[in-house]
């Protein structure tokens, strides 16, 4: 009897247990940030998929320093300066800018003002070559034609 | 009209970077931490738990860290270079066991043989990532500063242990 | 038997490939007829062989020949049938044999459709065809041949990866290469004209379908690659800018560059040398992408299995074919001339942005992919470039894309007024301001970044209308304006249609970044989450079992107000072959928003991890893409090309005498 009674509370619990779920994180706020940062670092392991989507052991121990160092106070930077350190660029799926990826990060703009400008010159260009194209035998046949006459 | 060269003139460019990069391996994660003082660690043996070790200790030395764990299917591949390596007494040898359980490491070791001085035991892997580790097997050369001096990603090979780790521990011995 | 008859049958249609390339190039040069007409027996021969070989390879899979070693790696006996059919192209082999029977049946398109084309352009179009078929026959004959025999043959297969184990997976494939080796008729027309020296309007109207046509396949292999990555994988996310991605986008990016610069020649004779330039990258690109993917050159999720060998092979044929074609451009290029006059501000000018803009942008993805080897292969580093790189290179220079494409199509061929086009397009303006401003607020919040998407998307959709009204209004059929609306070309549609999926993708792009909420619970039987206004139930997890695999599968309802909206069953898979354990996420599948449920992992013995997605208009992504598609159909099916139009083709002639 005494058994029974002491289940008598789990019944209960049971039937109230429809409830709202509990965040999966320990600190919903915490991991938002943990995961937004994660989501801009590689997997080393899995190389294509981003610290935060990765399920090998080791995205989860680095996710877990993540949380650990953010939880003590550090900085986004500061964490991410702590993985660079050991892990080198390669980590960061943003490069970050430095003198070897000036070419990087500025060539897709320089392309483009380059494009524009050869553009322009060329239209530019285009005009004035147009006046000159014409030959002087065909000016004289066009302007025997304007004139009404059958051009020799 | 030189306009019209620039297309084969980039795309000759870009086959030579694709020819050179046949050869290259886009996986491989070089270390930051080569020419850098060796990441501090105080951890217990794996022999013997009441023991700690620390890079410290082994100052005034040159030595070679090898990071291993009985889960891991390459570590047999390199395990014999490492046991030749030892028995030559070119350069001590030291283990790191990889986020390994405890048992699963001795009983490797009593298996396939020992070639460490000792082993240390990282449970959570955490030194593992001070270090750099991505993937086991991983081995460092570590100079008499306590600095590191070279890191091979992957198996040992004779070839690589004849090649690189040996004159390196050589000329780090002379310094 | 069946295996060493496919094999024999490459074998042949190498021969005829290389006959077919021979007998057109040899016979346009010399101009000897009997050659130029053999040479589309050649090709419909080489099609028939293809088709032999790859029935037989279909063959083997399905009556589970595991002799054939390429079999034993990509199947099983368990698999259903159809996953054993497309197999066949599950693997590096095979899916070489898929990309020579699309380009067989691109060449079979060509001598059907090509009757009103000059016998020495199509001789030479073929020639080229043919031979690109030949390097990639001799690709799959020497390093990558499917029917190698196994000895002792395996008791069973090793299974399809099961990723690939599902419909998307089965098109995107088929697709992608049609649109891959589809670029390769824009390209051997490009070479052609090169060649004879011929490039003028006439070239353009014949290449344009074809190039459109391909340009359509291509946007719909991307979709379905996109979409499949979005339901199958499981994050939520469906494009990651890797390197495979990368590799189709790139000719996407020039291929809509060519159709655009193809308009224009052919309406103007202007752009020659680009249009003949972004032909050639077109192609370039497809190659490239083969190569970036079966090399091992680059790391990705897509990468077959990679072989140096096979690395180098490609590479050769890369220098065969576009270093070659390249080297013909600078010799035979500068005789194109430069067609037809335009002032600065002109649809002419306004178009050559659109080359130049577009054009840029593939180059900087190709920068962004090619860059981690280039530091690496001089020794400076190692580093990645990802998504967050992409997003703010690709987004600031799509941007004056998007203004330029509502002013482009109301812009006068050779000078365009701009008061004219201010005053034309004020209302569009305007209402796509009213859009940036206040749309925002009906999703819920405001913000920057969504109001220049869809600033850019209300602009490039109401400017769109402004070109139909005017259209309609301008047409000659009439005065009803049904009878208008029927005189517009179809192609005109097929603009409109284009341009306004464009702005729908904008609009999907832009809301689901701007506005999509996730949350990870933790739920026992009876959990509920909320999330945008649906709340997700967790009815406990069951087990099943199916043909290839055990699964556990969660029920989920989903209620919206009290009443269920749908009832959803994310499942953990393990597929028995290999082991290998798979997400299936569940989605609701909506016009405004998709509900999206992946199954994490069991922490107890009744409790498991959930992650629930809200990603509102996300389908409107894919719904442009389809609309972009449908509208190149529609622009490629215009019965100016289905017509053998004989003066044009004299008028054009003689213009291009000069």
């Amino acid at each position: 009897m005494p058994r029974l009674l002491a289940l008598l509370p789990l019944l209960f619990a049971a039937s109230v247990a429809a409830k709202e779920a509990a965040p999966a994180a320990a600190d919903p706020a915490l991991e938002k940030r943990v995961m937004a940062l994660a989501e801009e670092l590689r997997c080393l392991v899995c190389q294509n998929q981003t610290l935060a989507d990765s399920n090998a052991p080791l995205a989860e121990d680095l996710r877990n320093q993540l949380r650990e160092k953010m939880r003590q106070g550090k900085s986004d930077a500061e964490v991410v300066d702590f993985l660079v350190e050991r892990y080198g660029d390669f980590v960061l799926y943003r490069p970050p800018l430095k003198a070897t990826t000036v070419l990087l990060w500025f060539g897709p703009f320089l392309l483009l003002a380059l494009g524009f400008a050869v553009l322009l010159r060329r239209v530019r260009r285009r005009r004035q070559a147009a006046d000159t194209e014409i030959s002087d035998a065909d000016k004289k046949r066009a302007a025997e034609l304007l004139a009404g006459r059958e051009p020799r | 009209m030189t306009r019209f060269a620039i297309p084969i003139a980039v795309f000759v460019a870009l086959v030579a970077l694709l020819g050179v990069g046949l050869k290259l391996d886009p996986r491989e994660v070089p270390s930051p931490l080569i020419g850098k003082p060796a990441p501090h660690f105080e951890l217990p043996q794996l022999h013997e738990t009441s023991k700690t070790f620390t890079e410290r200790d082994m100052l005034g030395k040159v030595w070679v860290l090898n990071v291993w764990a009985s889960w891991c299917v390459s570590c047999r591949e390199e395990h014999p270079v490492l046991l030749d390596l030892a028995a030559s007494g070119a350069v001590p040898v030291y283990g790191l066991n990889y986020k390994d359980k405890r048992e699963d490491g001795l009983a490797w070791l009593k298996g396939m043989g020992d070639p460490y001085e000792l082993s240390i035991y990282d449970f959570d892997g955490r030194v593992g990532i001070d270090y750099g580790v991505y993937g086991v097997p991983e081995t460092y050369v570590i100079d008499k500063a306590g600095v590191i001096r070279y890191k091979r990603i992957g198996p040992l090979t004779p070839q690589i242990v004849k090649e690189k780790v040996l004159p390196l521990v050589r000329e780090l011995e002379r310094a | 038997m069946i295996p060493e008859l496919g094999q024999v049958a490459l074998a042949l249609a190498l021969c005829l490939a290389l006959a077919q390339g021979l007998l057109g190039l040899l016979g346009a040069a010399r101009g000897e007829a009997v050659w130029m007409a053999a040479t589309r027996s050649a090709a419909r021969g080489q099609f028939v062989f293809v088709a032999i070989a790859f029935a037989c390879l279909t063959a083997s899979f399905v009556s589970n020949d595991f002799t054939v070693a390429y079999v034993a790696t990509n199947s099983n006996s368990a698999l259903p049938l159809h996953y054993r059919v497309a197999g066949v192209w599950g693997g590096h082999e095979g899916s070489m044999l898929l990309w020579v029977l699309m380009l067989s049946v691109w060449t079979f398109g060509v001598t059907l459709f090509s009757r009103h084309l000059p016998q020495e352009m199509v001789a030479r179009v073929l020639g080229v065809m043919g031979l690109v078929s030949v390097g990639f026959l001799l690709f799959i004959l020497f390093t990558s041949n499917p029917f190698v025999r196994l000895f002792p043959a395996p008791p069973d297969g090793r299974d399809l990866n099961p990723l690939l184990q599902d419909p998307g997976m089965v098109m995107h494939p088929p697709m992608l290469y049609m649109g891959y080796v589809g670029f390769s008729i824009a390209f051997a027309f490009a070479v052609a004209a090169l060649l004879s020296g011929r490039l003028d309007a006439a070239w353009a109207r014949w290449s344009r379908p074809w190039t459109t046509a391909a340009w359509c396949f291509l946007t719909v292999g991307i979709a379905l690659g996109s979409g499949w990555a979005y339901y199958e994988l499981g994050w939520g996310g469906w494009w990651f800018w890797d390197p495979v991605e990368n590799a189709s986008f790139m000719p996407w990016l020039i291929g809509t560059g060519l159709i655009h610069s193809l308009a224009v020649t052919e309406k103007r004779g202007a752009f020659r040398s680009w249009t003949v330039l972004l032909a050639i990258l077109a192609f370039a690109l497809s190659l490239l992408g083969t190569f970036l993917v079966r090399s091992g050159v680059l790391t990705s999720v897509h990468a077959f299995a990679t072989d140096p060998t096979r690395g180098i092979f490609i590479l050769a044929l890369l220098v065969i074919v576009i270093g070659g074609s390249l080297l013909l451009y600078v010799w035979r290029a500068p005789k194109i001339g430069l067609g037809g006059d335009f002032e600065p501000l002109s649809r002419e000018t306004l178009l050559l942005a659109n080359n130049v803009i577009f054009s840029a942008a593939a180059g900087s993805v190709l920068l962004g992919t090619l860059y981690p080897l280039a530091l690496d292969a001089t020794g400076l580093g190692k580093l990645s470039v990802g998504p967050p790189y992409f997003e703010i290179v690709f987004t600031v220079l799509m941007t004056p894309a998007l203004v330029l494409m509502g002013i482009g199509p109301l812009a006068r061929w050779k000078k365009a007024s701009l008061p004219d086009l201010a005053s034309r397009l004020r209302w569009a303006l305007a209402a796509a301001v009213i859009a940036a401003l206040a749309l925002p607020f009906a999703m819920g919040r405001w913000g920057a970044l969504v109001a220049l998407g869809l600033l850019l998307a209300a602009w490039v959709a109401a400017s769109g209308f402004v070109q139909l009204y005017e259209k309609v209004r301008n047409a000659a059929g009439g005065a009803s304006a049904w009878a208008r609306l029927q005189s517009v070309p179809r192609a005109t549609y097929g603009m409109l249609l284009a341009h306004f999926g464009v702005a729908v993708f904008v609009v999907g792009v832009t809301l689901v970044k701007g506005y999509e909420s996730e949350k990870d619970v933790r739920m026992e039987p009876g959990d509920t989450v909320e999330l945008g206004g649906y709340t997700f139930r967790f009815d406990g997890v069951r087990d099943v079992q199916g043909p290839n695999y055990v699964a556990g599968r969660a029920q989920i309802a989903v209620t919206r107000n009290g009443s269920l909206v749908t009832t959803l069953y994310p499942e953990k898979r393990i597929y028995r072959v290999q082991n290998q354990p798979m997400t299936e996420a569940a989605i609701d599948t909506g016009f405004t928003r998709d509900l999206y449920v992946s199954l994490g992992d069991a922490v107890s013995d009744t409790a498991w991890l959930v992650r629930v997605h809200h990603k509102p208009f996300i389908d409107w992504i894919w719904g442009g893409c389809l609309l972009m598609a449908l509208g190149g159909a529609l622009a490629a099916s215009d019965r100016r090309y289905r017509l053998a139009a004989r003066r044009p083709q004299e008028q054009y002639a003689a213009a291009a005498a000069r």
